[in-house]
């Protein structure tokens, strides 16, 4: 823990009082122990809705992707009925997958943005701040899941227009929103653990578009994992978008779900994606 | 009084290359002080070594007598930190990029918005305060990187090459804010730059930095005397310049040291957004 700072200058009370800056003489008190999390987790997330709230271009836009998969593919594959989904209309059962699918989405780039923010300068800035630093990948992986959350809302509601019998309870539509918040903030910190190690942009999103699409294809968001040969299976089972979309399926449409384990397995990997970028943060801020 | 900084020995290399070594340096509370020298001298790693963004591997660096390799959380509360890109959002008002530095030094809610508008008009941004960053000028932007490093009250304000890329005007500026903010408030100034003119009006004292290590310490008026006198000038003979010291102390062969790739390539892409 860190001590109070020493104390501020006096001699130049006076001309600080004049000026009006009195303030800027005093440090503030440190926060200690537990408290110092939830605070930077607060500080950064409140900056990701700031800065949607000046530009939501990203918001509308972000939207196109996954209101073609349900209106296309979904619609589509309702038609065709090859895809066995449990007796509920695939467009139902597609609707999951693709908030899961546009939430990692959103994440995956984090891995970007935070090369660009040691570019220029914003990471070496709050590094010099009295933020550890895995406290300052927490607060980035939770301003991810908030930016996939309201990514999450856009989709549910194109998703009830189409006609998908999502519910409407508020504790599961409470238990949708940790979900996806739990699974942003893997898929950000696995990107930005990436981006500690490759150290470029370039190489990033190469990396990014080789493993966003397998990492969605090898889940089940678009079909069940029974269906999937014994190697899909294998992979889809160590992979956390399958969790994710398994609590969604569950938590949205009430079909049989593993919630306990699928929470689970999300706190961990998440646990263990922000423990490996903070690790690897050091190697961006050189 | 304590030192505001003191590096003791300071070593550090990337690979093969020893970009500091054997950096002694001791900076007196109030004072501001300018770390000169060409791309490439070691000025970013001392700095970066002395803020706690890199390990201190040999020798010794201390912030009002708090080690920087053992005690980093309470070295970087008295710290506020200016880097050479331009580092606000574009994308929050000038404001939210103060309440964010507020906040992640602990301000606390009662006295946030308050402390931000004193930051914010210690550099004369209060009118433009809740525009957008990436609607101000070169000059703006780094008054507002000013207010973010202000709002935590640091007892040392560390600035990397501040006015890079900035016009005259805005240049000036710029220094006038510092010197305020500095006679308003006491605190100490670390700038490092590549201007010698700057360094010449504006620093106490200068350490002239080459090769890893500094070379020549003292006032501006001090290392150009000194300079004069081992050349045998005149008293009614003028003065060399900081430029002239810097280059006897440096020898030859500076354009072949100043800086790699990345060194120039981030300089050019600062100037560029400073427009």
């Amino acid at each position: 823990m860190s001590e109070a700072p020493a104390a501020p200058r006096s001699a130049s009370a006076d001309r600080a009082h004049e000026r009006g800056i009195d303030l800027l003489l005093r440090p503030p008190v440190p926060r200690a122990g537990w408290r110092v999390l939830p605070a930077r987790v607060a500080a950064l997330c409140a900056v990701e809705l700031q800065k949607l709230s000046h530009d939501r271009t990203e918001l509308y836009t972000r939207a196109v992707q996954p209101a073609l998969w349900l209106l296309i593919f979904g619609q589509t594959f309702s038609r065709i009925r090859a895809i066995p989904t449990g007796g509920i209309p695939y467009i139902d059962y597609l609707a999951p997958g693709i908030i899961a699918q546009s939430a990692m989405f959103i994440a995956i780039f984090y891995g970007i943005m935070i090369i660009w923010e040691r570019d220029a300068g914003v990471l070496n800035k709050l590094l010099v701040t009295p933020t550890p630093r895995s406290a300052l990948i927490t607060g980035k992986a939770f301003a991810a899941g908030v930016k996939s959350l309201i990514q999450a809302v856009v989709v549910i509601l194109i998703a009830a227009l189409l006609g998908v019998a999502l519910t409407w309870n508020p504790l599961k539509l409470l238990g949708v929103a940790g979900i996806v918040v739990l699974g942003s903030a893997f898929f950000s910190c696995l990107s930005m653990s990436i981006a500690g190690i490759v150290l470029s942009r370039d190489r990033l999103m190469g990396i990014g578009q080789a493993i966003t699409m397998p990492l969605f294809f090898g889940s089940n968001a678009l079909y069940p994992v029974a269906i999937m040969p014994g190697w899909l299976q294998a992979i889809s089972k160590v992979n956390p978008l399958s969790y994710e979309v398994d609590a969604l399926r569950g938590l949205l449409l009430g079909t049989p779900a593993h919630l306990a384990l699928d929470f689970g397995v999300l706190v961990l990997a998440a646990a263990l994606g922000i423990t490996a970028a903070s690790a690897l943060l050091g190697r961006l801020a050189r | 009084m304590t030192a505001a900084v003191t590096c003791t020995a300071l070593a550090h290399a990337f690979g093969d290359t020893r970009a500091v070594d054997g950096f002694d340096l001791t900076v007196s509370e109030g004072e501001v002080f300018g770390l000169l020298g060409p791309n490439g001298a070691g000025k970013t790693t001392a700095i970066r070594c002395i803020t706690t963004l890199l390990p201190v591997p040999s020798g010794m660096v201390a912030v009002f007598g708090r080690d920087a390799a053992r005690d980093r959380m309470a070295v970087r509360r008295l710290l506020g930190y200016v880097p050479q890109q331009l580092s606000a959002d574009q994308n929050l008002t000038g404001r939210e990029n103060v309440v964010l530095f507020a906040r992640v030094f602990d301000v606390p809610r009662r006295e946030r918005a308050e402390r931000v508008a004193q930051s914010l008009a210690a550099v004369d941004l209060t009118d433009a305060a809740d525009r957008l960053a990436g609607t101000y000028s070169g000059g703006m932007v780094r008054r507002l990187e000013l207010a973010q490093a202000l709002v935590s009250a640091p007892r040392l304000l560390i600035l990397d090459e501040p006015t890079i890329g900035l016009d005259p005007i805005a240049r000036t500026g710029v220094w006038e804010h510092i010197t305020a903010v500095r006679e308003a408030t006491g605190m100490t100034v670390l700038v490092t730059t590549h201007h010698m003119d700057e360094a010449d009006q504006y620093c106490d004292r200068v350490g002239l930095m080459h090769r890893g290590r500094i070379r020549a310490l003292g006032t501006p008026a001090e290392l150009r005397r000194g300079l004069g006198e081992r050349r045998g000038l005149a008293p009614t003979d003028p003065l060399p310049s900081l430029e002239d010291v810097f280059r006897d102390v440096a020898g030859s062969g500076l354009d072949d040291t100043s800086g790699d790739f990345r060194d120039v390539r981030s300089t050019r892409r600062t100037a560029q957004r400073v427009g």
